[in-house]
């Protein structure tokens, strides 16, 4: 195994790491501010493939840039977790927590099934992007990989700014601690919760863009089994911390892309792997790595 | 009209009546079991509705009067199957009495696993145990995926058609008298104790511990029978059979018949099945309606149909009027 | 006299903060044992520290001369211990009949399986639990609402309920958070017989956190002041009425409930 293929394959984490960071991002946001697992998500993550599928196979006369059906995704299924939350989640805001999972699981159940009745077999993706390849030093290296990459990591930065220096991120952040004394002071918190969900979806419908483009066979399925292994990512890394979430996603990545690549292990092991990790995690880190036990008074 | 309502209501609280039902049903069971007296998709519709009833019954242990959120049930069904099936297909194979053993077996294997669970229960609750079952529901999809012994992806086949309605009569009622005398003990009060609040039951000294892996090894085991049963019905299984989706459909029984309630259970079982049956030809559609019904129900009534209540029926003497001195 | 619960020099740190601070507390059987100081003082911390509900980070508490620090919850309720809560913790969808039995059923001995097949032990003792259940309620008169729910109540009687409740699992040691609290003058009055009552009823050791002085100053034979963490005065009732650091922390000179 020499040094190449090792960089190979860390490009390849990183590529399939950045895409389960993103997705995990949404999971970690609407925990962070309302302790809720949203069991929809990964469903949105999917049709952010689909939805791209759809504008350029409907739009197939322009060439549209790469970027703007990006914008255009991240809007759509950003507004689409919105709604969600508003018809959905909201009315079943102060009952038991357990309402509110099933709730989501069948959010995802509908959006997951709606698509498979609209698209009984797996589509193809249509290429937005001609990739070139690079050869260094005997890696491999594609500008399309860089392009998910760049764009991942762009985004990621863009939400730290955004929690860190915005007063969005503040209000998000002091949700968070105590949803229950932030309205009094003055914070709108539907508000805050409704931008919440519109920025995690947004960022997992891109992701869920960037998927197609790197592997370009997409199907409705692709909610459980690529969507739940990003929620995966962001339990071991503590769900509830965004920085956890970025770590849980490479972590899972790196983990993934390494158990693949080692000579005994056959490919159909990938999910046995991933899940039986996560069950040792939780077993010695409750909470994930950067995770917090919820605090109870007594 | 009054006497013809008390009449009823004395007939209904004659002491008589499950015991009278269960000995009638089984008898009637065994009958159309060997005389063409149903058709057979309806005596298919009876033993699926049973197997259910088990499946709804086991988890409403878990999620309803302990107050857990599984989402793994669908694990123990599997490991359920997959045992009995082995039993009888491999072990024992062309032997009509390896049944009933195969399916004891089945909960035994399926109950061992639940105990591990209920070790992971103890220092992890709500979301974080949510997780740990769904972890373990993929881990034991993926596992048998890789196992060839048990035929990969593609799964085990020729399993005789072992499941009667009698069969399934006979757990039914095993698996809801049990569950009932166990909700009607202290180790049931415990559970109940739990799902209310963990602190105040220690502090009250309720052996917490011990019913939580009463509980899950309970339902474990019922959650293997009714794999069993389910193995030796559709005579087929595989991998996939058993994933979220199936644990879905299981949670949708329990909150709809309603959580804490073995009336409810039945309840669940019984709607989910024919309104499943009733919206086969839909195809995908049917998994559009379903999830979306569910949403509706933890919309407007999140504790089900008959949460948290029971029929007379159920309760033993001792908790007909515990007022009343002897 | 060998004390039946000595606190010896326990500190609990949270992190940086500091709740309970090398406190001292040996409270004889049979006594009663009041524990006061402002809000935030560190009592309830310490009776969370006494049933296991946190471990000391430093120094041991010991039941009949038995360490116990770091016991789980349970078995320190099993071994004698029983408390009621600040914000009452009852098992509100449960009725009061329940909430008793439940405290009630370390009495019964039968084992799972007996469970599982409704063998005779289980119903004979079922039967037991309902009987001896609801002879404690009598005398706190709530034997007439056992099939009441307990969010039904009202507020004292609840009080009353979670009383019985620890009451059930026959103790030696009984730690009543604030029984008072809420409660106007002639409440609290009637409160204290109540409690004298309990105690040579049932024969209890009380230990109890209070705010309202008469209470506390009628019926402890022994009261225990603590400020951010630290004793800061032990003694008899008139004693710690004189003293004036406890005046000047706490008491604040004036005579009112």
């Amino acid at each position: 195994m020499d040094f190449a293929y090792i960089v190979q394959q860390a490009i390849n984490a990183l590529q399939l790491g950045s895409i389960y960071a993103l997705i995990a991002l949404g999971y970690s946001m609407v925990y962070g501010v309302l302790v809720m697992i949203n069991f929809a998500h990964g469903d949105l993550f999917m049709l952010g493939a689909f939805l791209c599928f759809l504008i350029v196979s409907s739009l197939a006369a322009f060439t549209l840039p790469f970027f703007l059906v990006l914008l255009l995704v991240m809007v759509g299924i950003g507004l689409l977790g919105a709604l969600i939350e508003r018809l959905a989640y909201r009315p079943l805001r102060g009952g038991p927590r357990v309402s509110a999972i099933i709730t989501a699981l069948g959010c995802g159940l509908v959006i997951a099934n709606l698509t498979l009745v609209r698209f009984p077999y797996p589509q193809p993706m249509p290429q937005l992007f001609t990739s070139v390849s690079y050869h260094v030093y005997g890696v491999t290296i594609t500008s399309l990989q860089i392009l998910i990459i760049g764009v991942a990591v762009v985004l990621m930065l863009g939400l730290d700014f955004l929690i860190r220096k915005t007063s969005y991120g503040m209000a998000m952040r002091a949700i968070s601690f105590d949803v229950k004394t932030v309205p009094l002071m003055g914070i709108p918190v539907n508000r805050i919760i409704t931008l919440t969900f519109f920025i995690g979806a947004g960022l997992g419908g891109a992701a869920g863009m960037l998927y197609g483009t790197a592997y370009p066979v997409i199907a409705p399925s692709m909610g459980i089994l690529v969507g739940w292994k990003a929620f995966i990512a962001a339990v071991i890394g503590g769900i509830g911390s965004i920085r956890g979430a970025v770590l849980g996603g490479f972590f899972l990545g790196a983990v993934e892309v390494t158990a693949v690549s080692l000579p005994n292990v056959p490919s159909t092991y990938r999910d046995l792997i991933s899940y039986s990790l996560l069950l040792i995690i939780l077993i010695f880190k409750p909470h994930g790595f950067l995770g917090k036990a919820p605090n109870q008074k007594v | 009209m009054a006497t013809a309502r008390s009449i009823i209501q004395k007939v209904a609280s004659w002491r008589w009546v499950v015991p009278t039902l269960v000995v009638a049903g089984l008898l009637f069971a065994l009958l159309a079991d060997y005389r063409p007296i149903l058709n057979g998709y309806i005596q298919f519709v009876l033993i699926t509705i049973g197997i259910n009833i088990i499946l709804c019954a086991s988890l409403n242990l878990v999620n309803g009067y302990m107050g857990e959120f599984s989402v793994g049930h669908a694990g123990f069904m599997s490991l359920g199957a997959y045992a009995s099936a082995v039993f009888t297909t491999k072990w024992m194979p062309d032997n009509a009495v390896a049944f009933f053993p195969s399916v004891v077996f089945a909960g035994l294997v399926a109950a061992c696993v639940g105990f591990l669970l209920a070790l992971l229960s103890f220092k992890t609750r709500g979301d974080y145990l949510a997780i740990i079952t769904l972890a373990f529901l993929m881990i034991v999809k993926s596992a048998f995926e890789n196992i060839p012994y048990v035929g990969g992806p593609r799964g085990l086949l020729g399993i005789d058609k072992s499941t009667t309605l009698a069969w399934t009569f006979f757990w039914v009622v095993v698996t809801l008298w049990v569950i009932r005398n166990l909700v009607y003990s202290k180790f049931g009060r415990a559970i109940t104790a739990i799902r209310e609040d963990e602190i105040a039951a220690n502090a009250m000294g309720v052996r917490t511990r011990e019913a939580k892996i009463i509980a899950f090894v309970v339902s474990s085991f019922f959650g293997g029978v009714a794999g069993a049963l389910f193995a030796h019905q559709l005579q087929f299984i595989n991998p996939s059979t058993f994933d979220i989706v199936k644990s879905t459909e299981i949670l949708v029984m329990v909150y709809l018949g309603g959580i804490a309630s073995l009336g409810g259970s039945i309840l669940g079982a019984v709607i989910f099945t024919v309104l499943s049956q009733v919206l086969q030809p839909l195809g995908t559609w049917r998994m559009v309606i379903l999830p979306l019904l569910l949403v509706l129900l933890m919309l407007f009534r999140p504790r089900g149909i008959m949460g948290m209540k029971e029929l007379t029926w159920f309760l033993p003497k001792n908790e007909l009027d515990p007022t009343r001195k002897p | 006299m060998s004390a039946l619960l000595e606190i010896d020099n326990v500190t609990k740190r949270f992190g940086g903060l500091c709740a309970v601070s090398h406190c001292n507390v040996s409270v004889q059987a049979g006594h009663t044992h009041g524990i006061i100081g402002p809000n935030g003082a560190g009592k309830t911390t310490l009776f969370n520290l006494i049933t296991g509900i946190y471990k000391p980070t430093e120094g041991c508490i010991r039941l009949r001369g038995e360490e116990i620090s770091g016991f789980r919850p349970g078995r320190i309720a099993l071994m004698g211990i029983g408390r009621t809560f600040q914000n009452i913790r009852l098992l509100k969808s449960q009725t009061v009949l329940a909430n008793v039995r439940i405290a009630h059923d370390s009495q019964l001995h039968y084992h799972p399986l007996e469970a599982l097949l409704h063998l005779p032990r289980l119903r004979r003792d079922e039967r037991r639990s309902i009987n001896e259940s609801l002879e404690l309620l009598e005398p706190f008169g709530l034997a007439g609402h056992a099939n009441d729910l307990a969010s039904e109540l009202p507020y004292g009687s609840q009080r009353k309920l979670e009383i019985a409740r620890a009451l059930a699992l026959k103790p030696a040691l009984l730690l009543l958070d604030e029984p008072a609290a809420g409660m106007n003058t002639g409440e609290t009055a009637e409160l204290t017989e109540f409690l004298r009552w309990v105690r040579d009823h049932f024969d209890v050791t009380l230990v109890l956190i209070e705010h309202h002085m008469h209470l506390v100053m009628n019926l402890s034979d022994r009261i225990t002041v603590l400020d951010f963490g630290q004793t800061i005065a032990e003694g008899t009732p008139e004693e710690i009425r004189a003293n004036p650091r406890v005046i000047e922390a706490y008491l604040g000179g004036s005579e009112e409930d």
